[in-house]
């Protein structure tokens, strides 16, 4: 069980290695379900009205914001050099 | 030092705000607004009816924000602009000088006009609070009428049965949206409608509003039938607030004429927003856009030129995504069918008078389960798509309607007889964006001769 959790830890620490949450401002309404659905309150919001991916290093990549989105207005986009996006 | 004024407190004054402060540290600027909440998401409101997001989520800018701008907030309603003056009035009398000034005052909701459209119980879905006002009826509601045939009157309908109120959805149209949506995807809204027990009257238009004890009690249809019911909402369209300009002498027409650099015809005087009807050079016309993205973009442009600077506004392809029976669906460019209008709205929130233009179309379907996708294809480019469902190929499709990409290669493969489109459409951007990034040009051509192609 254990493992599982560092595990999990270590997939966290991966994908935030990897790449980040990317908005489309064009798709955004400003509504801040992105911000209300995430656990550790990013704004994620914010970063859609600047049009800035959100480099956040608290961010969890847990992708709520991304489901939550009515407007499919956020992606996940990989930086990761050797991994196609 | 210049003196700013801004009428509204909307996403389109915002935006003018934030340009002119990004060029002029110096000038003052004023909003003035009647609306007592106000910068906030308006099209938020849809989720705070449904109650996936709280009122307080609703304000986007937080005090640092404000503080930024170093804009002065006025609470008031202006009564009169007075252009020889270069002053406005403010209803209590009270004048504010400027010299620029920018009306982007937005749309009001269409008011219903049927007998006892006064009652207690009719309700629209235009402000914050109307949305607090539905959610305190619906608690204690059991059933109530929506009316209406675009997005707002769906928001409207999903909302009160979100919150266990039995709802009816009266569409005048033989089909849901009968001007913007073919008769497939009419019909996946509907059936996802009926799945979430909301109950469909075509071609039923309302007649009068019943009442007991002033409030409603039912309404009556122009056939004589009658639905009991407790509320009757309606989303019947929006009007520019355009009355303070007509009287101010500035040209308007279905809303306050402007030109590319977001100017009307009266010196110093700008607008954007659901107000302005702007002229878009491509399509040589101005239109009106109820959309949040344009209007921030107007509002940009039009604080550009407001601080000395000079920039055209270039209207993007008009575009939405939209939850439409809880379906996430994105419209693109012109897709309309040209089936007559919907309801008698002339434009709603969300809404894009383009979305109508219709070209020389024909249809070919196919598919499967809820995913649907429309393409209008011309002699070399996509001019319009829905993307119903699944929206993989949402923003690729949107850059293509954009762009004008020449799809010339696919162009015969797309028209044959069941084509898979999506599939070839997925194919063909993985090249295009192949080729972008490694600096090839795409081309881009004029369009003609158009096709319309529907895969499900």
């Amino acid at each position: 069980m254990l493992r599982g959790l560092f595990q999990k830890d270590s997939n966290h620490r991966e994908a935030r290695a990897e790449g980040y949450v990317v908005p489309d401002s064009s798709r955004c309404l400003q509504c801040g379900i992105c911000s209300y659905n995430c656990p550790i309150d990013i704004d994620v919001r914010r970063y859609a009205w600047l049009g800035k991916p959100v480099q956040n290093s608290q961010c969890l990549t847990c992708g709520e914001c991304i489901i939550r989105c009515p407007r499919g207005a956020l992606r996940f986009e990989r930086t990761n050099l050797f991994v196609e996006a | 030092m210049t003196n700013y004024v801004i009428l509204g407190t909307g996403v389109a004054g915002i935006g003018a705000a934030e340009a002119i402060r990004s060029i002029d540290k110096k000038g003052t600027i004023t909003f003035i607004g009647d609306d007592p909440h106000g910068y906030y998401s308006r099209p938020g409101l849809a989720y705070l009816l449904t109650g996936e997001v709280e009122q307080s989520q609703l304000f986007p800018f937080r005090p640092d924000d404000y503080k930024n701008l170093d804009a002065h907030f006025w609470r008031g309603t202006a009564s009169a602009i007075l252009p020889q003056l270069q002053m406005v009035q403010l209803s209590d009398g009270t004048r504010v000088p400027y010299d620029r000034l920018l009306i982007a005052v937005g749309a009001s909701a269409t008011r219903l006009k049927v007998p006892g459209a006064n009652l207690e119980g009719v309700v629209k879905l235009d402000t914050m609070e109307d949305t607090q006002h539905i959610i305190a009826l619906a608690k204690r509601a059991r059933s109530a009428v929506v009316v209406g045939g675009g997005i707002t009157a769906l928001e409207l309908a999903e909302g009160l049965a979100v919150r266990r109120v039995k709802v009816h959805l009266l569409i005048r149209n033989n089909r849901y949206w009968s001007n913007v949506l073919d008769e497939t995807e009419s019909g996946i809204i509907q059936h996802r409608l009926k799945e979430d027990k909301i109950n469909l009257h075509f071609e039923s238009e309302l007649d009068s509003i019943l009442e007991k004890r002033g409030k409603v009690a039912g309404i009556r249809l122009k056939d004589g039938k009658q639905i009991a019911c407790d509320i009757l909402a309606y989303g019947i369209g929006i009007q520019p607030r355009m009355k303070i300009a007509q009287e101010a002498g500035i040209t308007c027409d279905r809303g306050i004429l402007a030109d590319e650099h977001l100017r009307t015809n009266i010196p110093n005087i700008y607008t954007a927003g659901d107000v302005a009807q702007v002229f878009d050079p491509i399509s040589g016309r101005a239109v009106i856009d109820s959309l949040w993205s344009p209007a921030r973009d107007q509002g940009r442009v039009a604080g550009t030129n407001m601080a000395g600077r000079s920039m055209a506004y270039r209207k993007p392809v008009s575009f939405n995504v939209t939850r439409l029976a809880g379906l996430t669906t994105t419209i693109i460019g012109n897709v309309g069918i040209g089936t007559g209008r919907d309801d008698d709205m002339t434009i709603a929130r969300g809404d894009s008078e383009t979305w109508r233009d219709l070209p020389d179309a024909i249809i070919a379907q196919g598919g499967f389960d809820v995913n649907h996708l429309r393409l209008m294809v011309a002699d070399r480019t996509i001019v319009g798509a829905i993307v119903m469902g699944d929206q993989k190929l949402s923003s690729p499709l949107q850059t293509m309607v954009r762009d004008r990409i020449d799809i010339t290669p696919i162009r015969d493969q797309l028209l044959a007889p069941n084509a898979r489109i999506a599939e070839i459409l997925v194919n063909f951007w993985t090249q295009v964006h192949s080729n972008r990034n490694n600096g090839s040009p795409s081309a881009a051509t004029a369009t003609s001769g158009l096709r319309e192609l529907s895969v499900r």
